[in-house]
């Protein structure tokens, strides 16, 4: 797959995670493989329920108890993250290595605490050390931009966007390499959205974090992106530059996303996809994409392999092979 | 300084600071108790016997009684010639031979006779015991004759008892005889009590010279003190406020050690599952077929009534009562929320997480079950008392309850004996309650009334 450079951070390769339901197995995440490098921003894209939150927590080992399958190599500098025991990815990886800002994270605050020792929680949680906790979460609350006697507040006397600071200061307090950040912005307005992003995009200049940006926003998150995976059915379908899909998506899927972004004071149609995605319990045969795809042709009933374009391009279409 | 939101809104319900006011005023008695009477002190009084409570009238009401009695209950009376407030007239006879005379006089204005009469004599000699001859002396002139004795060292001339005297007094009690009206003792008509001034003349005679003789009559009331005093002349008064303090420390004590115990339980079950989940589950089912009564009753006959080991078990039968099944409801729906998945994935131990995270977002609505159930076992400690199963040493509202209970205090008339410990066991009852349940309604919002 990908060339294992020094500056890669971490490496996905064949990660499975099915779960088991009442009507079956459930393919969430389905040999899904990315590589991401030191102080780059990966932005995983793809309408719900297409297997983004679920590719995250297989990354972080955050799994419900119906797990059917957890499967493949979760390369973290080298080391193999699924080789570890829970209690030692517990203890290294979580929140020490690569922390995460919650969907919803606005309701991820502990609703009894003060938020100051929310965010001093890992530290204390992972190192013991509650009074420089406190003084990191101080360091974390001026960085988001979160005043900070509002420390000494409790979650619900914050608004949306100084919760979802907070929720942020939580994921950077430990500096850990990745920050996985699912759907950050997702019920805040625009105003707070483009602020948090900013946030983002200084603390990834002037530290040496990588972040993984789980979103369906499309626009906000072309702010803050490098690399950009669409995201169909639990596959990856293509994997490109950031400049490269926003201007010129490989993946008939994706050229339809770009088509559904709206541009302001045009009159363009707006474009979206008639169907829905297929169910992950019993996704079609060869392309998952087929059944929607405007440019659908024989060979769409098998599956397509995952085609390496040069310069870490990845696109899963039949159109692309030559 | 401002008040805790939750004591604030308290004061809005009327019974809750009815309830407050119980609760308070149960707390300061029971702290006001344990200073002034210490726990060694106070197990000795109560099981101690005649030489400590010998002056005190069997089974008295208490007497504010007499504010509803028209004061026609007497108290007791006692006069000490030891004390050197009545007359002492000692005349030498010969080189050996003394009189000594004593008088004791007194007032009687009840209209109801005394319970009972003692006399206890004590002497100082080598070897001759001296003598002592005693007479009655009513307000309208008549003298009695009560008969005469040699006197040991302390020496109990137990008047009451007197059958001699009582023939005397044509078959009446001493106690009654003394006191009635001539013509009202015959048989078939009721004595009267006839008031005014009472002497009892005591002739002594000693044969040593340095011999001498004292007497104390104990003229027993039938009114008694606050809380009247029971079949072995104890003040119920010191059952009644050290009741207090055992009473809430059983209470406060069993309802913490179950409550918290249960509520960790259901919290750790529920965040962990799986077979753990399956076993609290399963002893949980156990627990709650096992009686606990019976099993307390078996553990007071056969092993220990000791207060403190029945708290013991008391608690140890409530870690896995049912309650656990009410909290893991509670707490399987708090795993679930944003927080506790936020938690466990920066890392945070699962007792971290189960004690930072999920009890204390369900703890509010531990609070007024928690109070609640301080007076059930209030009730149980009282209950294992009533049925003889209560601590030997120590006083308690059960005991008491027990004693009247198995002495026919309501058969013979003693309600005040039964009443007392009833009230105060109702009392904290209602204290709580009502405090729980207004707490109820301030922490479940389903109940607040708009």
């Amino acid at each position: 797959m990908a060339t294992t450079t020094n500056n890669t951070l971490l490496q996905v390769e064949d990660l499975y995670l099915y779960f088991r339901a009442t009507k079956g197995v459930v393919q969430a995440v389905d040999g899904v493989g990315f590589d991401l490098r030191r102080n780059e921003a990966i932005v995983v894209l793809g309408e719900s329920g297409c297997g983004k939150t679920t590719l995250a927590r297989a990354i972080l080992r955050l799994l419900p108890r119906n797990v059917y399958r957890y499967t493949g190599k979760v390369l973290l500098n080298g080391r193999n993250l699924m080789e570890l025991s829970d209690e030692e990815y517990r203890r290294e990886i979580r929140w020490v290595k690569i922390s995460m800002v919650p969907q919803a994270a606005m309701n991820s605050l502990n609703p009894v605490i003060r938020v100051g020792d929310q965010v001093a929680e890992p530290t204390e949680a992972h190192f013991g050390l509650k009074k420089e906790g406190l003084e990191q979460a101080r360091e974390v609350f001026q960085r988001v931009g979160v005043p900070v006697d509002f420390m000494s507040r409790y979650a619900f006397e914050l608004s949306g966007g100084m919760r979802q600071r907070v929720a942020i200061a939580m994921a950077l307090v430990t500096s850990p390499d990745l920050v996985i950040l699912d759907e950050p912005t997702s019920a805040l307005d625009v105003l707070t959205q483009a602020n948090i992003m900013n946030v983002l995009k200084r603390i990834k200049q002037e530290t040496e974090t990588s972040f993984m940006l789980i979103t369906h926003d499309i626009s906000t998150s072309s702010e803050l992106a490098d690399r950009v995976a669409a995201m169909y059915a639990g596959h990856i379908v293509e994997l490109n530059d950031a400049d490269h899909f926003f201007s010129t998506p490989l993946h008939p899927y994706s050229q339809k996303l770009m088509a559904s972004v709206p541009t302001l004071r045009q009159t363009k149609q707006l474009e979206f996809i008639p169907g829905q995605p297929p169910s992950l319990i019993n996704p079609p045969k060869g392309c998952r994409f087929a059944p929607r795809c405007p440019s659908v042709f024989d060979k769409c009933a098998e599956e397509p392999p995952l085609i390496d374009m040069g310069e870490r391009r990845k696109v899963k279409c039949w159109l692309y092979v030559k | 300084m401002k008040l805790p939101d939750p004591i604030v809104q308290l004061t809005h319900y009327r019974s809750a600071v009815l309830g407050l006011f119980i609760i308070g005023a149960l707390i300061v008695l029971s702290i006001v108790t344990v200073l002034v009477i210490p726990y060694d002190e106070a197990i000795a009084r109560w099981r101690a016997g005649e030489e400590l409570w010998g002056d005190y009238p069997r089974n008295a009401v208490p007497e504010w009684f007499n504010l509803f009695a028209g004061n026609s209950l007497p108290t007791t009376i006692i006069i000490n010639s030891k004390d050197g407030k009545i007359p002492k007239d000692i005349q030498k006879v010969t080189d050996e031979m003394s009189t000594s005379d004593m008088k004791f006089t007194f007032d009687y204005p009840w209209d109801r006779f005394p319970s009972e009469i003692n006399l206890f004599l004590t002497a100082k000699f080598a070897q001759k015991k001296p003598q002592a001859t005693m007479i009655w002396k009513t307000p309208d002139g008549r003298q009695i004759q009560l008969g005469d004795t040699t006197v040991g060292i302390v020496e109990r001339f137990a008047i009451s008892t007197d059958q001699r005297l009582s023939l005397k007094l044509e078959g009446r009690a001493p106690e009654v005889g003394l006191f009635a009206q001539p013509g009202t003792i015959e048989k078939g008509k009721t004595p009267v009590v006839q008031k005014g001034r009472y002497e009892l003349i005591i002739e002594g005679l000693t044969f040593e010279k340095d011999s001498t003789l004292d007497a104390k009559l104990v003229i027993y009331g039938q009114a008694y003190g606050l809380a009247g005093t029971d079949h072995r002349r104890r003040d119920l008064l010191l059952a009644m406020l050290w009741g207090t303090p055992i009473a809430l420390a059983f209470g406060f004590l069993a309802a913490v050690g179950s409550t918290l115990t249960t509520f960790s339980i259901a919290a750790i079950g529920a965040w962990l599952g799986g077979w753990v989940d399956q076993l609290i589950q399963r002893l949980t089912e156990i627990n709650s077929v096992l009686p606990t009564l019976p099993i307390l009753i078996l553990i007071g006959t056969f092993y220990t009534r000791n207060i403190w080991v029945i708290l013991g078990v008391v608690i140890a039968l409530g870690i896995f009562s049912l309650g656990i099944k009410t909290y893991r409801s509670m707490f399987l729906q708090v795993k679930e929320m944003p927080y506790i998945e936020a938690a466990h994935a920066y890392g945070a131990s699962n007792l971290r997480i189960v004690f930072r995270y999920m009890m204390p977002k369900i703890a509010p609505v531990l609070i007024p079950t928690f109070v609640t159930l301080i007076p059930n076992f209030v009730f149980l400690e009282a209950s294992l008392s009533v049925l003889g199963l209560g601590d030997p040493l120590l006083p308690t509202w059960g005991k008491v309850l027990n004693d009247a209970y198995t002495n026919g205090a309501l058969y013979k008339g003693f309600y005040y004996w039964v009443l007392e410990p009833a009230v105060l066991l109702m009392l904290t009852g209602l204290g709580f309650a009502v405090v729980g349940f207004a707490l109820d309604r301030i922490f479940n919002p389903r109940l607040r009334e708009v």
